[in-house]
This record gives C-alpha cells, sequence and structure tokens, in this order.
C-alpha cells in the first residue's frame, strides 16, 4: 500500500504529504506517503494525488515536462482504476481544457472547459480567497461523516478559475460565491476539491482520512 | 453568502522567536512561533500571518525552519512577510510551507517586482502589505501616502494609486495597515480602508488600530476588508478568537464558526 504525492514542480507539497500522513495514522492505516516525480512510483502507487498551484497552462506544461508521468497517470487512474485526488489546478486538469491566458488541453478526464469564476454581483472580489460551505449534489465516500450545507463546515478556497461546462452528474458539491462555484468533481474512481484539504483544517483532514479509506 | 469574513492574527517573529511572546494560554514556550500558531489554530482562527523582523537577513534561514515546522502542524493557511526582496526569497518560503507571501518595501522600490512575482508564483500567492498615513490636512480630500522603515520614510506615493498599481501587476490580495492607528487602540482608519477597498477588485485586509470587538466589525461593515487582521488584543489575551467571531456573528456578518464551542 502507498500514497504517490504527484511532483511536477507546482508548489510545496511538505503540508500535503503532512495531512495525509497524519491522517493516515489517525484512521490507523499503515501506508508510506510518498512526494514523487518519479512516474513508475505513481504507476505503482495504490493512491494517487495530483496537486497544484498556479496557472493552468503552466501546470500543464510542468506535468509534461516530467517524462512518462502523463502516461503513468493515465494507465494507473482510468486504465486500472486506481483512486485518485487531484486539488485545485490537480483538479483542473482533469478537465477538457484551461481558458487562463491561452486556451490549453487538459487531460480529458472529465468533460469541460476551466474558465473564469463570473459572480453575479461585481462587488465581490476575485481571486475567490477564504472560506465557504459546500453545497453537496449527491452521497459520496469522501464526505462521509463531514456536515455540509450552509451550515456546515468550511473549506479553503484561493483560486479565480472553475470548471464549467461539464456534464451534471460530475460536479459533486458547489460553493456560493455570486454563482455557483465548482468546489468538487467525482467520477468512476476519481474526486477532485478546487478547495486545498491540506489548509482546511477539519474539514480538509476528515476529506483526506475518507479519501484514505476509500474502496471504489 | 455563504462566504466568510478572516479573522487573521499575527505574530512578529525576530530571529525564531515571538516578539513579546504570546499569553492568551499556558504555552510551554510563550515565545516558539510553532507552539503559537498550534494556539491559533487550535483557537478558530481563520489564517495566520507571519511577519520576520529579523534585523539581519543572514539570519533568515531561522524562518524558513520555523515556516516548515508550522506547515507541518497546522493545516490552515499561513501567509509570511518581512524582508522579501527577492524571487528567490519569495520561492524560499513557498518551498517551506507558506501559502502566500507579502511584500513590502521592495514592492516599493520596484514595482515591477510585484509583476515578476505574480508571473513565477501566480497572483494568489502575492500579498502586497502597504503602510500607509493621511498626510491631508483637516478639510482637505482625503490623502494617504506609503511610508517605510516601520512608518518613519515617506515615499509621496499615494496609497490608493498605488494598491490600483500593484493589483494591476498582479498582486493577489492587499494587506493595508494604517501607520497612524498602528498600536493605538482607537480603530482601523476606515475612510482608508474603504478607499483602497472600493479601488482594488482582490481582496483588502484591515490591520492597525484594533482594540474592540466593535472594531472588527467596523473594518467589514464600514471599511469594505473582506479579513481582519491583529496582533497584541489576540497574544494578550484580550479577546480570544471565539469572543471576535460571537460578536462579528452577532453583528450580521458573515463568520467561520468551525472549531468554535461555547
Amino acid at each position: 500500500m502507498s500514497v504517490a504525492i504527484v511532483d511536477y514542480g507546482s508548489g510545496n507539497l511538505h503540508s500535503a504529504q503532512k495531512a495525509f500522513e497524519r491522517m493516515a495514522r489517525e484512521r490507523g492505516l499503515n501506508v508510506p506517503v510518498l512526494v514523487t516525480a518519479d512516474p513508475d512510483t505513481v504507476r505503482k502507487a495504490d493512491r494517487i494525488v495530483l496537486p497544484g498551484v498556479g496557472a493552468f497552462a503552466d501546470c500543464k506544461a510542468g506535468l509534461i515536462g516530467v517524462p512518462g508521468m502523463v502516461e503513468a497517470l493515465t494507465e494507473a487512474v482510468r486504465g486500472r482504476g486506481r483512486p485518485f485526488l487531484g486539488i485545485c489546478v490537480g483538479m483542473q486538469l482533469m478537465a477538457g481544457r484551461g481558458l487562463e491566458k491561452e486556451i490549453s488541453a487538459g487531460l480529458g478526464w472529465v468533460p469541460g472547459d476551466i474558465d473564469l469564476i463570473r459572480p453575479s454581483d461585481p462587488s465581490l472580489k476575485i481571486p475567490h480567497m477564504g472560506w465557504n460551505t459546500l453545497n453537496v449534489t449527491r452521497d459520496h465516500p469522501v464526505l462521509a461523516g463531514i456536515p455540509t450545507g450552509p451550515d456546515g463546515l468550511h473549506a479553503y478556497f484561493v483560486h479565480s478559475y472553475h470548471l464549467t461546462a461539464t456534464a451534471g452528474d460530475v460536479i459533486l458539491a458547489d460553493a456560493d460565491y455570486g454563482t455557483r462555484v465548482t468546489a468538487m468533481i467525482a467520477r468512476d474512481t476519481m474526486v477532485g476539491t478546487q478547495f486545498h484539504p491540506e489548509k482546511s483544517q477539519t474539514l480538509g483532514l476528515a476529506l483526506i482520512g475518507n479519501f484514505l479509506e476509500w474502496r471504489p | 453568502m455563504t462566504f466568510k469574513v478572516r479573522i487573521i492574527p499575527c505574530l512578529d517573529v525576530k530571529d525564531g522567536r515571538v516578539v513579546k511572546g504570546v499569553q492568551f494560554v499556558d504555552l510551554i514556550d510563550a515565545g516558539d512561533p510553532v507552539e503559537a500558531a498550534k494556539a491559533y489554530d487550535a483557537a478558530g482562527a481563520d489564517e495566520l500571518t507571519f511577519l520576520d523582523i529579523t534585523a539581519s537577513s543572514d539570519d533568515r534561514r531561522t524562518m524558513f525552519d520555523v515556516v516548515t515546522r508550522t506547515a507541518e502542524a497546522c493545516f490552515m493557511p499561513l501567509t509570511v512577510g518581512g524582508g522579501v526582496r527577492t524571487v528567490e526569497d519569495i520561492r524560499a518560503l513557498l518551498v517551506s510551507g507558506a501559502d502566500k507571501v507579502s511584500i513590502n518595501t521592495a514592492a516599493v522600490n520596484d514595482r515591477a517586482f510585484v509583476g515578476r512575482a505574480a508571473d513565477k508564483f501566480g497572483n494568489q500567492c502575492i500579498v502586497v502589505a502597504i503602510d500607509a498615513k493621511r498626510v491631508s490636512a483637516a478639510g482637505e480630500a482625503d490623502r494617504w501616502e506609503i511610508f517605510t522603515h516601520g512608518g518613519r520614510k515617506p515615499t509621496g506615493i499615494d496609497a490608493v494609486a498605488y494598491a490600483r498599481e500593484v493589483v494591476a501587476l498582479g498582486a493577489g490580495e492587499i494587506l493595508l495597515t494604517s501607520m497612524d492607528r498602528d498600536g493605538t487602540k482607537s480603530g482601523f482608519d476606515l475612510a482608508l480602508t474603504r478607499a483602497v477597498a472600493d479601488a482594488v477588485p482582490v481582496p483588502v485586509i484591515a490591520s492597525g488600530g484594533v482594540g474592540t470587538l466593535d472594531h472588527f466589525v467596523d473594518g467589514v461593515a464600514q471599511g469594505g476588508a473582506t479579513g481582519v487582521l491583529a496582533a497584541s488584543v489576540f497574544h494578550f489575551g484580550t479577546f480570544t478568537i471565539g469572543e471576535v467571531k460571537r460578536h462579528m456573528q452577532a453583528a450580521g456578518l458573515p463568520i467561520r464558526m468551525d472549531g468554535i464551542t461555547g
């Protein structure tokens, strides 16, 4: 058993690693959490986490820049159905296209575009930076036991773009920010969070624990 | 609105130690920034800011260690500022585990630095800290100027115009401190906060002058800030994070109450 956090030069992964290690310990799971840029390690991992910070096109370029990584991810996640968690731009990369700065292709694992958030209220600030609650559209094991809805726990968001124009059943949760901001997606053995679970205190740690125990 | 206002304690750190210590809980080591950060995390703070006031740049490595140890223990957003002059400084802090880095004097001296930093790391992690003082006389139209060197050195730069400029260059957030109010406990400079918040499309964090619970409310309701930052009222235990949050919620502001009990 191992968890691979994919390192492709996009930001600090130390905090994410510590959060996964802590929740593995708390859930009594004996799983090493590896931060890795090695496609073979990703291919062999039982669970895969793709983080991402910055602009979509830069992250995509970074991912392509690691020889064999896109192939290893595709084989493990789409071919062999390994549980997968995309975080922030790591979630966005699951989509068909990113429209930030320039149009660039994503991994195409879920339909849709990554487009600018357009709140109906012009006084709302972009980036959507801070704490928001989740409106969940259906049950999912990674959300088990987590209070959601307007009176539920909060998730920490930092982003200006989000998934749009997707199939309705892909969206697992949204957040209200003068429009419905896509907060979580799920399909097959994949989940994605636009927010940062490793920065979302109680909610985030519980979600990470649930992901480690998820058997899709 | 389900999106929440942020309450942000700020810790001044010198040579790896919290200046004056944190006295609101019985910490084993009141001067250890990591212990203080964990206490604020447990208390329900929405975000944490470290300001490194270490004089010598040789000693800044100590700060990287503090940031690393904090990021290992606190799963909440962390902003670090103080002495940030180069893209390498920013990279070192982000690699250590900071989520955002705040730039102050280096941006005043070289605006293009903001653009380089934002291009490299993304707007979302670049905060520009503005220290402003009112320079208009009574009866004149409000005007504030940027001051550097802890409020001692005027620059002749208009604070509101400067805020617009750094946001256009890529700053994702403005940390706005009134040097007139800082340390006075007489409340935020609300006219300044409102002027900057209305001028830029990014979040503005109000800082400098909090002394009462109502001051926190005013910073958001009147000043238009999306976050409020304070130091001494939290460190000395004048107010707990929970007291501030309950008061702001009672005033009708959207507040995250996760982890706040009682």
